[in-house]
């Protein structure tokens, strides 16, 4: 079994595109209770991910953005609307790594290809391989409370890859981590992206990391959750979160958050 | 062309950045570290055997009804070199390992039982904390009735106290798991059964841990009581030996044989459970790595 590196070359267009997408949304909402009391956490959400894309979702509290990811990892049912996933089940990658406590770091990642049937005999070198994907080589014996938070995201990512599923879906995976740690991992994110072929869908509420990293954005309205806008996120990878180009478009896209909060207290 | 990775200059950063935060287990002794665990529980026993002889030499009753440590030990002494205390310590012992067994896997059984099937919650799961309420020795008059003085009786007893205290920590155990690591082996393809096995019941392991703490507590007591209360002949345990020694007014017997019964009860709780339960905080990372 190998991790299955497929090339992907930023300049020419992926096979994949144009044979569907990865994951299509067709006026999909969520409703919460029932009555008066319901809450319409995700409201008519059309959207398609593209094969290979990295796609970021951002929105301020309430715009179900765990909920939309919640129901495309098939976690949450959707009220109304389909969801549809090609490449097999998404893997969902949380804020808190969510790791096996009782378990090492080795035999955390092992759990997820045991779980898929992989043979023992092929399971230890493949861990081996996935450790050192995420740089934790030689960590592979700790339990979890050893590591730093941002190892220990690292590790969740390994198990995630572990399962290799074509979708990674991720809830701001780094938003319980220090900027510098942060800063690291979407470097470290964005390899893999490049080096996998992967399609991401990354949610998070802070939108240069948004920037830095996805290929489009959407900002999400809250309450009904819906899509507001859309940012196609042309700048030149390598990018880096403190660079000019990166800086621009988040505060155009801040400003329309912000425009989007408001209009929102105006209503209530 | 195929792609090559190049080295990147945060793969550096990475790693210096690891091996700041990773931590390093401050290096001490073993010798040092059972020293300091040990030398409180032998200041501990030693004061307690030093107001043992201070009651005695006071005169606080009869020298003959209530001996010291000396005479205690003196007994003790005979009694494991002539082999009667050995004796009867096999018998109790055998019967303690049949019944907390039983009661082991029939607390399990009715542990996930309860955690899994919402009627049965319904119907019996305050029942099993009601029954971790009844003192055990309290079984005993109809397990006489319905057994006889056989060792049925005294297991179904032993079993009785010890069954709800397991279950009981296994359904707290369940219920105590993070939804988090749930949702997470979820997404690992752990459903049903698969759960159980890799996420549900390894996460609920501490707390059924303390259970069958707490339920050997529980098996010993109603032991010792049964030995009491059910005298089979040609099998004697310890709480027959115990009485015995007060009917044949031995007291430095009587002493000596309940230094055992509270030796072998402190024994299996700190060396079998306190050392397993210290394992798996320290895996798990509740206690530091060198406490």
């Amino acid at each position: 079994m190998s991790l299955r590196p497929r090339a992907r070359e930023t300049t020419e267009p992926d096979l994949h595109m144009g044979s569907g997408s990865a994951v299509s949304l067709t006026s999909v909402s969520k409703v919460y209770g029932a009555g008066a009391e319901a809450v319409h956490a995700v409201d008519n959400v059309s959207l398609d991910v593209e094969f290979g894309e990295f796609l970021c979702l951002v929105g301020a509290s309430g715009c179900g953005k765990s909920t939309l990811l919640n129901m495309i990892a098939g976690l949450d049912k959707t009220t109304n609307g389909t969801v549809e996933v090609r490449g097999g089940r998404p893997t969902l990658i949380f804020q808190e790594p969510a790791l096996f406590p009782w378990l090492t770091v080795e035999r955390n990642v092992d759990l997820a290809l045991k779980l898929r049937k992989i043979d023992r005999a092929d399971r230890k070198q493949v861990v081996g391989s996935l450790l050192e994907m995420v740089h934790l080589t030689g960590f592979g014996s700790k339990q979890p409370h050893e590591l730093s938070g941002g190892m220990r995201q690292r590790v969740a990512i390994a198990r995630a890859l572990a399962q290799q599923a074509e979708i990674l879906l991720m809830d701001e995976p780094f938003g319980a981590l220090d900027a510098m740690t942060r800063d690291l991992l979407h470097d470290e994110v964005e390899r893999l992206w490049q080096d996998t072929g992967f399609s991401i869908v990354f949610v998070t509420h802070n939108v240069r990391e948004a920037v830095r990293l996805a290929d489009r954005v959407i900002l999400l309205s809250s309450r009904p959750g819906r899509i507001a806008a859309e940012f196609p996120v042309d700048i030149p990878r390598p990018r880096r979160i403190e660079s000019p180009e990166v800086g621009a478009l988040a505060t155009e896209i801040t400003a329309r958050l912000r425009e989007e909060v408001k209009h929102h207290g105006v209503q209530t | 062309m195929a792609y090559r990775p190049e080295p990147a200059p945060f793969e550096e950063e990475l790693a210096g950045l690891d091996a700041l935060e990773v931590k390093t287990p401050r290096a001490r002794s073993r010798a040092r570290r059972i020293w300091s665990s040990l030398w409180p529980k032998f200041a501990a026993v030693g004061i307690v055997l030093l107001v043992w002889q201070i009651l005695v030499w006071a005169h606080w009753r009869p020298k003959y009804v209530f001996p010291g440590p000396g005479a205690a030990f003196r007994s003790l002494w005979d009694d494991v070199a002539n082999g009667r205390i050995l004796r009867a310590t096999g018998v109790t012992m055998e019967r303690a390992a049949i019944g907390y067994g039983i009661a082991l896997l029939i607390g399990s059984a009715i542990g996930i039982a309860v955690a899994r099937v919402a009627v049965l919650r319904a119907a019996i799961g305050s029942l099993i904390t009601g029954l971790q309420t009844m003192p055990s020795v309290a079984w005993f008059p109809l397990a006489i009735v319905v057994f006889r003085l056989s060792e049925t009786a005294i297991l179904f007893v032993v079993v009785l106290g010890a069954a709800p205290a397991i279950a009981n920590g296994l359904i707290s155990g369940i219920d105590h798991v993070p939804p988090l690591l749930l949702r997470a082996g979820r997404v690992l393809g752990a459903r049903g059964m698969k759960a159980y096995r890799h996420v549900i019941l390894p996460a609920a392991f501490p707390s059924f841990l303390g259970g069958m703490k707490q339920g050997w507590a529980f098996a010993w007591r109603s032991l010792m009581a049964g030995e009491l209360l059910v005298v089979i002949g040609g099998r004697a345990g310890l709480g027959f030996t115990l009485d015995s020694a007060r009917l044949s007014q031995d007291y430095p017997g009587l002493m000596a044989t309940m230094i055992v019964i509270l030796v072998i009860g402190i024994m299996i709780d700190s060396l079998l459970f306190g050392v397993l339960e210290r394992r798996v905080r320290r895996r798990w990372g509740l206690i530091e790595a060198t406490s």
